[in-house]
């Protein structure tokens, strides 16, 4: 997903928030992980706005997207240009509204903003893991999630929500922990990738591996690999949009000039924008963590991890409700595969809500303005919410 | 809520569960859960309509009423209602089947169209009839169907489909208020409501 793509500086905001930590060893024995591997132990970055109530019964887990982070709303300080990846989404009178519900987000296991990944320092080397970290997992994720919601004393999940990779992990939530979810709001999301996004996913991580500077994933001290990241980060992006927003936001417009270069310097104003959110990316992004989080996004498969195979016995692990939500120009996550789990919750008698939204977008239009989105959400956990306080 | 509305909502027991086809905003199943006390799931195609019924705190699925209802296992809701939609189902015979296949009790309810202002329409003026029930011309109607109640009646015996109950409805002030219509009800009613039972064997 592309972060940080819309805000407005001068509407209801939670204010300030900051990351906070949280590390777990399991008793010691360190967390064994879906590869069978151990990590001793491990961090998690979070930040949670909001107040947790009297019984702990209004904590909404939001799961970021593949390269998002802990930083979900407000601002670090007064000075940060940009709040949190979904300030749109999270805040006073939001839809995930901060005055209601209290907001947990963690950066996941595998990533580089603060919580444990390659860029890590394996305490036994006591030099980065690099591509000597285990391969982790969407389950792994979420399993470290849970270890967060049992440290801050919380027993049931009022929802998990999230888009993209996050919806997976919504997803996961919802099989693996029933007991420990009441609504689940996976968007624009898939029960697993298609060959296609798997496809897209290995060229980008092909452009890293090909970088000399990847040097095997072992380049912490001797510079990053940040052509072929930025590369990465160009294929992603055209994952993210569709046919109808590039023609639209670009077509085939010059970018400063008013004939064709004749070279090969950006001559369309789309290469600019794919160079720029590439050189952007590589200033806040591990090349590692690319490659970890794009596996475990290949790797999930919600049917055969939790149901034998079949969808609808994986499902019949779930007691939440559901909200799925598509759009339409989603081509990443199509419409078919939202229907697809929908019609697995149904055969499960499960309670589920479904919305194909009109946007032009494509994979992106989740974290973009769209009122209808707003409305799906706050109507929704609503109901929820009022559910176990009978309305009041 | 509209009158047609207000007699299937009194046919439904309290805290059963209920599938609305074409749910439309979801005003019925909105009354029904706060009135009722019920189980409700909506489907609705349009997504504006869809959209605003999750908004309400609703189960909708936003989709197409053959494809939604194939999901459901037999016997999964106590009552399925297609609430004046029947009008613009392409495949009825399929559609009740599948109504019937998932509810134990089907609810269907469709403007008469053998009205007498219906009929006095075509014969005086030799035009296709208009009616605030049925407010379209021939070139953009959504309705591909026109029911008469006496023909809806030998439909369901044509398939082999017990009716259960049936009431005959004429509606007036926005369709709010309306009266039950016992005297030759495919000439006075404007709405034919019927609940539909499996067939037996």
């Amino acid at each position: 997903m592309s972060e940080y793509i819309e805000h407005n500086a001068d509407g209801p905001s939670v204010g300030l928030v900051k990351k906070e930590l949280f590390t777990f060893d399991e008793g010691g024995t360190g967390l064994t992980l879906d590869s069978g591997r151990t990590l001793p132990s491990v961090t998690l970055a979070y930040e949670t706005c909001g107040t947790l109530n009297e019984d702990k019964s209004n904590a909404i887990l939001v799961c970021h997207a593949l390269t998002g982070d802990s930083h979900v709303a407000g601002y670090y300080n007064e000075e940060d240009p940009k709040p949190g990846w979904w300030d749109l989404m999270v805040g006073p009178g939001k839809p995930i509204d901060t005055d209601k519900y209290f907001i947990i987000c963690s950066n996941t296991i595998g990533g580089c903003m603060g919580s444990t990944g390659p860029m890590t320092r394996n305490p036994e080397t006591n030099h980065p893991y690099g591509t000597s970290f285990p391969v982790v997992t969407i389950g792994d994720m979420v399993r470290c999630q849970r270890r967060l919601i049992d440290h801050l004393g919380i027993d049931t999940l009022l929802a998990v929500a999230g888009g993209s990779v996050g919806g997976m992990q919504v997803l996961e939530w919802s099989v693996r922990y029933p007991d420990r979810v009441r609504a689940a709001l996976p968007l624009a999301t898939t029960t697993k990738h298609s060959a296609q996004a798997i496809a897209f996913n290995e060229v980008a991580r092909q452009a890293i591996m090909a970088d000399p500077t990847w040097n095997k994933g072992d380049y912490y001290e001797t510079g990053r690999p940040e052509h072929g990241l930025a590369v990465a980060r160009m294929v992603g992006h055209i994952t993210y949009l569709s046919d109808e927003s590039m023609r639209h936001k670009f077509d085939r417009r010059l970018q400063d000039r008013v004939e064709l270069s004749f070279d090969f310097e950006a001559d369309f104003q789309v290469e600019s924008y794919l160079r720029y959110q590439g050189n952007k990316f590589v200033d806040r992004f591990d090349a590692n963590s690319f490659l970890y989080l794009t596996k475990a996004a290949d790797y999930f498969n919600l049917e055969n991890q939790h149901g034998d195979g079949s969808l609808v016995s994986a499902f019949s692990r779930a007691s939440c409700r559901y909200l799925v939500v598509s759009f339409t120009s989603d081509w990443l996550y199509p419409t078919y595969q939202s229907k697809a789990m929908v019609k697995a919750m149904k055969k499960n008698g499960l309670d589920v809500s479904f919305c194909e939204i009109e946007a032009p977008w494509g994979h992106d239009a989740f974290l973009l303005p769209n009122d209808r989105l707003n409305g799906l959400l706050s109507g929704f956990l609503n109901r929820v919410s009022n559910e176990i306080t009978g309305g009041k | 809520m509209r009158f047609d509305l207000q007699v299937i909502a009194s046919w439904i027991e309290p805290g059963s569960k209920v599938l609305d086809l074409g749910c439309r905003t979801g005003s019925l199943l909105s009354y029904l859960t706060r009135e009722k006390n019920i189980i409700g799931t909506g489907i609705e195609i349009d997504e504006d309509a869809a959209g605003q019924a999750i908004a309400k705190g609703l189960s909708v699925i936003h989709g197409d009423i053959y494809e939604e209802l194939e999901d459901y296992p037999d016997n999964a809701f106590d009552y399925v209602i297609l609430s004046q939609a029947l009008m613009q189902v392409s495949d009825p015979e399929t559609c009740i089947r599948d109504m019937l296949r998932v509810g134990k009790l089907g609810i269907v309810s469709f403007p008469n169209f053998t009205h007498y202002k219906n009929r006095f329409q075509m014969f005086f003026t030799g035009r296709a009839p208009m009616s605030k029930e049925l407010p379209y011309e021939w070139y953009n109607t959504p309705n591909i169907r026109v029911i008469p109640i006496t023909d809806f009646r030998r439909f369901c015996s044509g398939m082999n489909v017990p009716i259960v109950k049936e009431v005959a409805i004429s509606t007036y002030h926005h369709d709010e208020k309306g009266r039950v219509i016992t005297f030759l009800p495919n000439l006075f009613a404007t709405f034919g409501i019927f609940m539909l039972g499996q067939s037996k064997g």
